[in-house]
């Protein structure tokens, strides 16, 4: 599994026509339903938010406000507003999800702005746990839910408070904080 | 500091101005109200054990103490964010409202941005420009960490400002969007307010780039107005004392473009606008806008007017 950063210049990975059908310098909006989709492999709105929903519990409704957008093949991007599709501008709202490989992958950002709402393959970290995750670096732990990407929260100001993504195989909490992201606490 | 002689016979008092200049700037952060509040920011600093006190005029504003904002909790959650404390004056005076249309024209690295972003609630329609892709790239990242999602970045000369990108769906192709309620033009400037930040910037001091950087700041600010609706608001500001950068550009504007400087609060000391400068006379409406010197409140230097378009 790849933990690339939040920025561009990663290659396109699987999906062999993506080059012929995305445009990395250009934002598409997700089509609504798979109904509507006219470029093939692209991500529905429907099924960004039933991931979340099935995934972290996080209520369609949250993103009520929000419309998605994808630029090159799989990044896909949520914006407060809505303008008309395709727009070829420099960024539209914020990096949200990963939905190139089989299993998809929410940004470390989108975690923090959103995750507030999930209840779902959530795990708590304590304050050592929590600095050795956002350090970037991989920890022995007890988990007894779904191996795969989880949300990872940690205390702040006497509440949990979501920090990134992690992902839990074979006992493991790999953190996947993005290197420009990491710190020493 | 002898390029700061220019301005003796403005500066009420110029000794204290002076020795403030000399002084190194308090570290201040802002707090990231799209994530948290300034009370749970405040707790969490307090759980960190990072002294810090209150800036009085902006409830979101913190001092530290210690010169590392960016190495404890609430920064890695997106809490708080590293800004000068006369940084955030502009945005306040631009009010933007949530659910409204505004643009930054000289957004990067986002420090006001993403103070921008917080104010709108991270609702409607926030573009921020840039001419420089490295700037554009420390501005996205500082509008992810903190969880803006009401930003578009466009990567162009603010002088040429398309609205183009922003029709509504459903609109034809090649359609203009709809034009701002707000603008925020904080140009590129001599920089001459920032010298308790960075000692060398009065040693780069040339007037040759005082002028042509006017030049540019009256481009900016024209195609800010034209770009903003009528009753619409927009907000000229720099880090410099240079009249050249700061009430002539505002005096080509209110002679170019359908517009007029309006009265503001700001509960910070400052001096109001000057109308004579080196033989040139300027409108007495430039006593509107407001000269903050490091002096009046130990803080950077800052220019900062209030335009409303008319007309």
């Amino acid at each position: 599994m790849s933990d690339g950063e939040a920025g561009d210049g990663e290659p396109n990975g699987d999906g062999a026509d993506a080059a012929a059908t995305n445009d990395g310098d250009r934002f598409d909006r997700l089509p609504a339903t798979a109904a509507d989709r006219e470029v093939e492999g692209r991500p529905t709105r429907q099924e960004v938010l039933e991931w979340w929903d099935e995934r972290f519990g996080v209520d369609p409704a949250v993103f009520d406000d929000h419309t998605f957008w994808e630029r090159g093949s799989g990044k896909v991007w949520a914006f407060a507003d809505d303008v008309a599709s395709p727009v070829g501008i420099e960024g539209l709202g914020l990096a949200f999800l990963r939905t190139r490989r089989e299993h998809w992958k929410p940004t470390l950002e989108a975690v923090q702005r959103f995750g507030d709402h999930a209840d779902e393959n959530v795990i708590d970290l304590s304050h050592e746990e929590a600095a050795t995750f956002v350090a970037g670096d991989d920890q022995e732990l007890d988990w007894d839910g779904d191996w795969g990407y989880l949300l990872v929260t940690g205390e702040l100001a006497g509440e949990r408070e979501p920090l990134g993504v992690g992902l839990f195989v074979h006992g493991e909490l790999r953190s996947q904080v993005p290197k420009g992201r990491r710190r020493d606490l | 500091m002898d390029v700061l002689e220019r301005y003796a016979d403005i500066i009420d008092d110029y000794d204290a101005f002076l020795s403030a200049c000399e002084r190194p700037l308090p570290s201040v952060v802002r707090v990231n109200t799209i994530k948290t509040t300034p009370e749970r920011a405040r707790a969490a600093l307090d759980e960190a054990g990072i002294d810090y006190e209150r800036c009085e005029w902006h409830d979101g504003l913190l001092r530290l103490s210690d010169a590392q904002p960016g190495t404890n909790w609430p920064y890695v959650h997106g809490w708080l964010h590293g800004q000068e404390e006369v940084s955030a004056v502009p945005a306040e005076v631009l009010h933007p409202q949530p659910g409204e249309r505004v643009w930054d024209a000289c957004a990067a690295p986002g420090s006001k941005t993403t103070q921008l972003a917080a104010q709108m609630d991270d609702t409607g329609l926030l573009v921020a420009t840039d001419n420089n892709l490295g700037r554009i790239s420390a501005l996205r990242s500082n509008a992810e960490r903190m969880g803006v999602t009401n930003v578009a970045v466009t990567h162009e000369d603010a002088r040429n400002h398309s609205l183009k990108p922003f029709r509504a769906p459903g609109t034809r192709e090649g359609a203009e969007g709809a034009p701002y309620d707000r603008a925020l033009v904080d140009v590129p400037c001599s920089c001459e307010g920032t010298m308790r930040k960075n000692p060398d910037t009065l040693d780069e001091w040339t007037l040759e780039h005082v002028k042509g950087i006017s030049g540019v700041q009256k481009g900016v600010l024209t195609r800010a107005v034209q770009a903003t609706k009528e009753g619409g608001t927009v907000v000229y500001s720099t880090c410099t004392f240079a009249p050249e950068e700061n009430e002539a550009v505002l005096e080509y504007a209110l002679a170019e473009e359908s517009c007029e400087l309006v009265e503001f609060d700001l509960p910070l000391d400052h001096a109001p606008g000057v109308t004579e400068w080196e033989g040139e006379q300027f409108d007495d409406s430039m006593r509107k806008a407001k000269r903050i010197y490091p002096h009046h409140n130990d803080t950077g230097g800052f220019f900062c007017a209030k335009l409303e378009v008319t007309a």
